[in-house]
């Protein structure tokens, strides 16, 4: 509870947005997630005034929401730079710039891996830097899924354990993990793979079987870190495809890459060069691709 | 209002908490086996040093209870002024007249020396003594005949002898009927006896019955040594009395001995050896937990990128924790099990082909199996510490 409250919002509104986030806590069935409405909840940061404000509705927080966000290595290397982004729930966005431009950090702060040095950052109404560890764990494990370049699969066992391992930590029971991992890999179309281990897949399948590993949890956020990178075209594209009918059915996708292609290919682009966001077509809170295009 | 869902991470159950300490084992077989072979060898050594010594002193327990330990002897010595001490004829009578005694008989010195034959010189004695024996002393000692007859009323007047088991080996003697040298006499041999666990310095002995080693040997007919049995709860109270009454006039001059004793003492003896060996396995022990240790330490290096997506899949730091601390206790753990059936059998084989019956207790079952999981715990805590403090970005980003 501690983390919930926003200090600077008003009291009703305050007392709104744990009450919705509870109701957005994911259905435990993949595949189900609710559509999700993206509605403006108000903000607290400097008293910014809500934007574009869906009055009386039960306002869904935004999954991601990083606030004057910097990240300072010793050196000191600066990697992010007060960035200010918002990632409505059911958004489909890419994080694109060549390499050394923070992309990766973003990753880590966004998927709550590392605190941003300065700067808040809320994941699903939680305020990420007054959780403890313990805490931003179990957050991980029941709002955000994570897909890597390199998959990272467990070597010895099949796609239904490693998908299994996507539920372990949110406290879901044997039995039940390995339904839900069966159906979560015939939902990414691996149903004819489901005992097969990793070195029995290809690369495609392998990253497959990770999208599944993610979507397991049923997650608000999925992140995808070069999902593509390690992949051959078409395999890339039928995994890319994937991903869109994954946020077709309600859960935001953020694409991490350096690919202008892929970029150009998802309604919003948010541009980084040098821990900057130069660019990000979808700044007013607009989901419609069309705006900055 | 409804209240939010609290924030805290799920508990593993279990079963759980197991099966994900198996990965680990169960991608990296070779590994596992080898170090769990440290471990093995260590609890073996421990179980199969107690299982054998437990086995050895439960043999001579029963057969301390068969032999009894209620047989003392009285043995002529030296008197405070180093004069032989000469116990008088109706020793044995005197004793039997100690209100517990049930059986007394004696023995006596016979000056003669024992050649096989008349060709061999007569120095080499071959180390066997003659001594005079009472037909009783057969059912004192509980002593059994090998081959051929023992003493009696009709061949104790006969220069005929009866040998203990090491003498008849000594001399070459294997048959009942074979003569041997006593002086520069021919007597006939009528019985080998078996070994005399109680009384061992007898089986070096050619015994012949009193009258005849009067008659042949100029024995003078005094008893060197008296054996006697009394009920066990009597023994001390015949003690007491048994030098005094075998020497009236010279008690100090006899030396009063519960053969049972030295027995004992071997296996008291055994005990200090025991604990020397539970030192090695202990040892052992030791060296395989440090091989634990360094497979978890090199494991964990290895694991980081899986630690890594843990962290990210929602493993708290302690989960990571239990995960490697589990898999340290399951690898020893299963060198625990190895090296306790191990044990077990290197008991039972040994055993059996001493002729003891195995005793394996169950408490050094779990005292190992204990040592096993402490060792277990010790060696993965360091690793488990380590692998929950990486940080989830560079481990992730680990090669």
């Amino acid at each position: 509870m501690i983390a919930r409250r926003r200090s600077a919002v008003p009291d009703g509104a305050a007392d709104a947005i744990p009450a919705a986030a509870s109701d957005t806590i994911p259905a435990v069935t993949p595949g189900a997630v609710p559509g999700r409405v993206p509605s403006a909840a108000p903000h607290a940061a400097g008293g910014v005034a809500p934007r574009g404000a869906v009055a009386g509705a039960a306002s869904v927080p935004p999954v991601v929401e990083l606030r004057g966000a910097s990240k300072t290595h010793p050196g000191p290397v600066h990697a992010l730079r007060a960035v200010d982004l918002t990632v409505e729930a059911g958004e489909l966005l890419a994080i694109v710039g060549p390499s050394g431009s923070g992309k990766s950090t973003m990753l880590n702060i966004m998927g709550t891996l590392d605190r941003p040095t300065t700067g808040t950052v809320h994941v699903a109404g939680w305020d990420v830097g007054a959780l403890s560890d313990a805490r931003l764990s179990a957050l991980r494990a029941r709002h955000i899924g994570f897909v890597f370049q390199h998959f990272h699969l467990s070597a010895g066992r099949d796609a239904v354990d490693n998908v299994c391992d996507g539920l372990l930590y949110a406290g879901v029971g044997l039995r039940e993990r390995r339904a839900r991992a069966r159906t979560a890999l015939e939902r990414v179309g691996l149903g004819h793979r489901l005992g097969h281990r990793p070195t029995e897949l290809s690369g495609g399948e392998k990253q497959r079987v990770a999208i599944a590993r993610a979507l397991v949890g049923a997650p608000d956020l999925l992140l995808a870190d070069e999902p593509t990178g390690a992949l051959d075209t078409a395999s890339g594209k039928i995994v890319m495809e994937l991903l869109h009918e994954l946020n077709a059915a309600g859960t935001a996708v953020c694409v991490i890459t350096h690919d202008h292609d892929i970029a150009d290919s998802l309604p919003r682009r948010v541009r980084f060069r040098d821990g900057e966001v130069v660019d990000d077509s979808g700044r007013a809170g607009s989901r419609l691709p069309e705006v900055g295009a | 209002m409804k209240s939010p869902v609290p924030l805290r991470p799920a508990r593993l159950s279990a079963r759980d908490v197991l099966r994900t300490g198996a990965i680990g084992l169960r991608t990296r077989r070779t590994r596992v086996v080898l170090s769990a072979l440290g471990i093995a060898i260590g609890i073996a050594t421990m179980i199969a040093v107690v299982g054998l010594s437990t086995s050895s002193r439960a043999d001579l327990m029963s057969r301390l209870d068969r032999l009894g330990t209620n047989l003392l002897t009285a043995e002529a010595g030296r008197d405070p002024y180093g004069q032989e001490v000469t116990l008088p004829k109706n020793a044995v009578a005197m004793v039997q007249r100690i209100g517990p005694v049930q059986h007394a008989t004696a023995t006596g010195d016979v000056d003669a020396r024992i050649r096989r034959s008349d060709v061999v010189p007569e120095e080499r004695t071959a180390g066997v003594t003659a001594q005079a024996a009472r037909p009783d002393l057969l059912t004192a000692l509980g002593a059994k005949v090998s081959r051929g007859v023992w003493l009696n009323r009709a061949n104790e007047r006969l220069p005929v002898t009866v040998l203990g088991a090491v003498a008849a080996r000594r001399l070459g003697v294997t048959e009942p009927g074979e003569k041997i040298m006593m002086n520069d006499e021919y007597v006939v041999v009528v019985g080998i006896l078996e070994p005399i666990e109680l009384v061992p310095n007898l089986d070096r002995v050619a015994l012949v019955g009193f009258p005849a080693a009067e008659r042949y040997f100029a024995f003078d007919g005094h008893p060197s040594t008296v054996f006697e049995r009394s009920p066990d709860s009597t023994v001390e109270d015949v003690r007491a009395v048994l030098a005094r009454t075998v020497s009236p006039g010279n008690p100090v001059g006899v030396k009063v001995s519960r053969p049972s004793d030295a027995l004992a003492a071997k296996a008291a003896t055994d005990k200090g050896l025991t604990a020397l060996m539970l030192g090695l396995g202990a040892v052992a022990l030791l060296v395989g937990g440090v091989g634990v240790a360094n497979t978890m330490v090199v494991s964990v290096l290895e694991r980081r990128q899986e630690i890594g997506l843990r962290r990210a899949l929602g493993a708290t730091r302690g989960a990571v924790r239990l995960q490697f601390l589990t898999e340290s206790l399951l690898l020893s753990a299963l060198g625990g099990l190895a090296g306790a059936v191990l044990g077990a059998a290197a008991t039972h084989g040994f055993a059996l082909v001493q002729g003891w019956t195995p005793v394996v207790p169950p408490w050094s079952l779990g005292g190992g199996l204990a040592a096993t999981l402490a060792i277990g715990a010790l060696a993965g805590l360091y690793p488990a510490v380590r692998a929950s403090r990486l940080d989830p970005t560079t481990a992730l980003n680990a090669t």
